[in-house]
């Protein structure tokens, strides 16, 4: 069994949680106000997930993230100057402004990518898996994706190959209840991602994703098997996520209800947990006033420093398409 | 001549073999992955002894999983592998495209350079075994397209091995696209580890006044129909490509410098295969030394055919080569 979580950790997931939200609240109100080119997807709804997960990672355990990646950095240690600055296409951004939202990474934090492709993270997580147990290393991968990308045949061969050579991956499906603008019940025969597991011989899990503190108990059993040798497992998260498919208000498409919306805001992630956290006596309605206060100023700091970043020079075009080493 | 002093010959099958062998000995880091290579020591049995050598843990079987294959790879090079993956037939590339094209080609670039793969991808190519219209394509132009890859066709003993290496210890993905119609030629190959190296084209056959240009198994028809087209008063120039990506165009342009007429040769479909991209090259680059409008050569419009006569009809021949340069050259 996995132990308790600490105080320490408790505080250490909310604050996670909160850099995520903050984060992206900020960055859709940029877009929206035309700051920030081409398309955002956002994780409002969802930071249970990352955060409860990367609770239990190192720099050297690996991610691959999807189209909605911001999260998953944030919570694997994504500094927000950099992350403001790939979003804004400069320079001094992760990726040199070359990536931007769906593909912003950072290979020193482990973090292999965010994606364009629903579905192109499995294959390469399960890779790292294998490059972790082939350097003799008790690192673990973490294979990000949604219920949509659940129906990739990538997922399947990805799922199949870490089963069968006992790879240290761990499949960590955010069934947010839509792949895009599809409602699941319209786009796959179960509801229950976590079923496809067994069809693999691995454990399926399907645990609450609006209950961080689950998800870190859930997460810390399956990176634990894995770092022992014992193989992959596929943890379903059921989640939600508060804004559109892209950006916040998105483009007003009916295809879910504002009463499904507002019964799942009901259960918002971090605002019950904060409630928890008062009633245990963990922490004040002050010190989370002042958390929330520390990572605004940290983000106004950080946008600023995008906005005011160059943009890269267009001799920078076809720099690192080849490595010339 | 002593025995000793012969020139070593090997096989195109063993020169693939010493060279993929070559690397694995020189680099830790590398394992071979893909579809019965390590039990099988592949359908075309050039990883044959690598299992015994290197074991399971650095020759391994996958499932029939395209996508899983060039995950692997890509997953694993990125945190530090040199990984050697081998797709079967090339007409199972189709299988991961996504993985090649979005991922493995973009990451680097996407990353703002953060991310090195160095991949070698070995795989067969072309017809001419009645293996039908999906075990016998060829699809290089769908590969050199992809800003991020680097493609090499060797075609013969020699530049099989020595792209190999080439290609495994650059840092980028390298596609060694083999040719499954010249697996028992025989050329000379040194024992010793040496590089070919990628981006350089190999001028197999001086000549003064016509040079055909010529991609994997036409490099080997041009030379038979340029014996043909000497009886003609042509003193053909064979440039090999070798090396698609990047292209080696000054030695194809100094040749046409040189000869003046030009006629340009592939395997695959000739609407929108490579032949198209090096004609373009020389009259953007050698307009004023063109005596007559390039020629190009290469298969119909159609896909392989099963039946034995309709591939022999179909894929191109040194009499297919001869046959336009005399349309061409009205000879």
């Amino acid at each position: 069994m996995v132990k308790k979580p600490t105080n320490k950790v408790l505080l250490d997931l909310h604050h996670r949680m909160v850099r995520i939200r903050q984060f992206e609240e900020r960055a859709g109100r940029l877009m929206e106000e035309g700051k920030i080119p081409g398309a955002l997807h956002l994780y409002v709804g969802e930071e249970a997930v990352a955060s409860g997960i990367m609770q239990h990672l190192s720099n050297n355990d690996q991610i691959t993230s999807t189209h909605r990646g911001h999260g998953h950095l944030i919570a694997k240690g994504g500094a927000f100057a950099e992350m403001y600055a790939e979003l804004f296409g400069r320079v001094t951004g992760y990726c040199k402004g070359k990536g931007g939202s769906m593909h912003i990474s950072n290979m020193e934090l482990g973090m292999l990518g965010a994606n364009g492709i629903v579905g192109g993270g499995p294959p390469i997580a399960m890779g790292a898996a294998f490059s972790n147990k082939f350097r003799g290393t008790d690192n673990v991968s973490i294979a990000f994706f949604g219920d949509g990308a659940s129906n990739e045949g990538s997922f399947h061969e990805a799922a199949n190959m870490a089963a069968l050579y006992k790879l240290p991956c761990i499949f960590v499906c955010e069934n947010n209840g839509y792949g895009e603008y599809t409602s699941q019940a319209n786009h796959q025969a179960i509801s229950d991602v976590a079923d496809r597991a067994a069809g693999y011989g691995m454990p399926g899990v399907i645990v609450d994703g609006m209950d961080v503190i689950a998800v870190y108990e859930v997460a810390g059993e399956a990176i634990a098997r894995a770092r022992r040798g014992e193989g992959p497992t596929l943890v379903e998260c059921k989640t939600y996520r508060f804004f559109d498919h892209v950006g916040m208000r998105g483009m007003g498409l009916t295809y879910r209800s504002d009463d499904e919306l507002e019964q799942w805001k009901q259960r918002d992630a971090i605002a019950s947990f904060e409630a928890n956290l008062i009633d245990m006596g963990i922490t004040t309605k002050q010190k989370i006033t002042n958390v929330y206060k520390k990572i605004d100023a940290e983000i106004e700091e950080a946008v600023k420093f995008a906005e005011e970043s160059p943009y890269p020079d267009v001799s920078e075009l076809l720099e690192d398409v080849y490595s010339e080493a | 001549m002593s025995e000793q002093n012969e020139a070593r010959q090997l096989t195109y099958v063993a020169a693939i073999t010493e060279g993929v062998r070559t690397v694995m000995l020189e680099q830790d880091n590398a394992f071979i992955a893909g579809e019965d290579v390590a039990q099988a020591g592949s359908v075309f049995g050039y990883y044959r002894g690598l299992l015994a050598e290197f074991g399971e843990r650095r020759v391994v079987d996958t499932p029939i999983s395209e996508k899983g294959i060039m995950g692997i790879g890509i997953g694993a090079a990125a945190t530090g592998c040199r990984p050697i993956l081998d797709i079967m037939f090339m007409d199972f590339m189709t299988e991961c495209m996504d993985e090649i094209a979005n991922q493995m080609a973009k990451m680097r670039y996407m990353f703002g350079g953060s991310a090195t793969l160095p991949i070698t991808v070995l795989t067969m190519s072309g017809g001419g075994n009645n293996m039908a219209a999906q075990h016998s394509q060829s699809l290089e132009a769908w590969l050199a397209h992809l800003p991020g890859v680097k493609v090499v066709m060797p075609t013969n003993a020699y530049d099989a091995k020595g792209l190999i290496i080439a290609a495994a210890r650059d840092d980028n993905p390298v596609f060694v696209l083999l040719n499954k119609g010249i697996l028992g030629q025989r050329t000379e190959v040194p024992e010793e580890a040496y590089e070919v190296p990628i981006g350089t084209a190999n001028v197999v056959r001086e000549g003064s006044n016509y040079t055909i240009v010529a991609l994997g198994r036409m490099v080997g028809e041009a030379v038979k129909a340029a014996d043909e087209l000497s009886s003609l008063g042509l003193d053909v120039e064979i440039v090999d490509v070798r090396s698609i990506q990047p292209l080696d165009t000054a030695t194809i342009v100094t040749s046409v410098e040189k000869t003046h007429r030009v006629l340009v040769a592939h395997e695959a479909v000739r609407f929108g295969g490579f032949g198209g991209e090096i004609t373009a090259q020389i009259q953007e680059l050698a307009f004023d030394y063109l005596d007559a409008p390039i020629s190009r050569v290469g298969a119909p419009f159609s896909p392989v055919p099963f039946s034995p006569p309709l591939e022999k009809a179909y894929i191109p021949s040194a009499d297919t080569i001869v046959a336009e340069v005399r349309r061409a050259l009205e000879i």
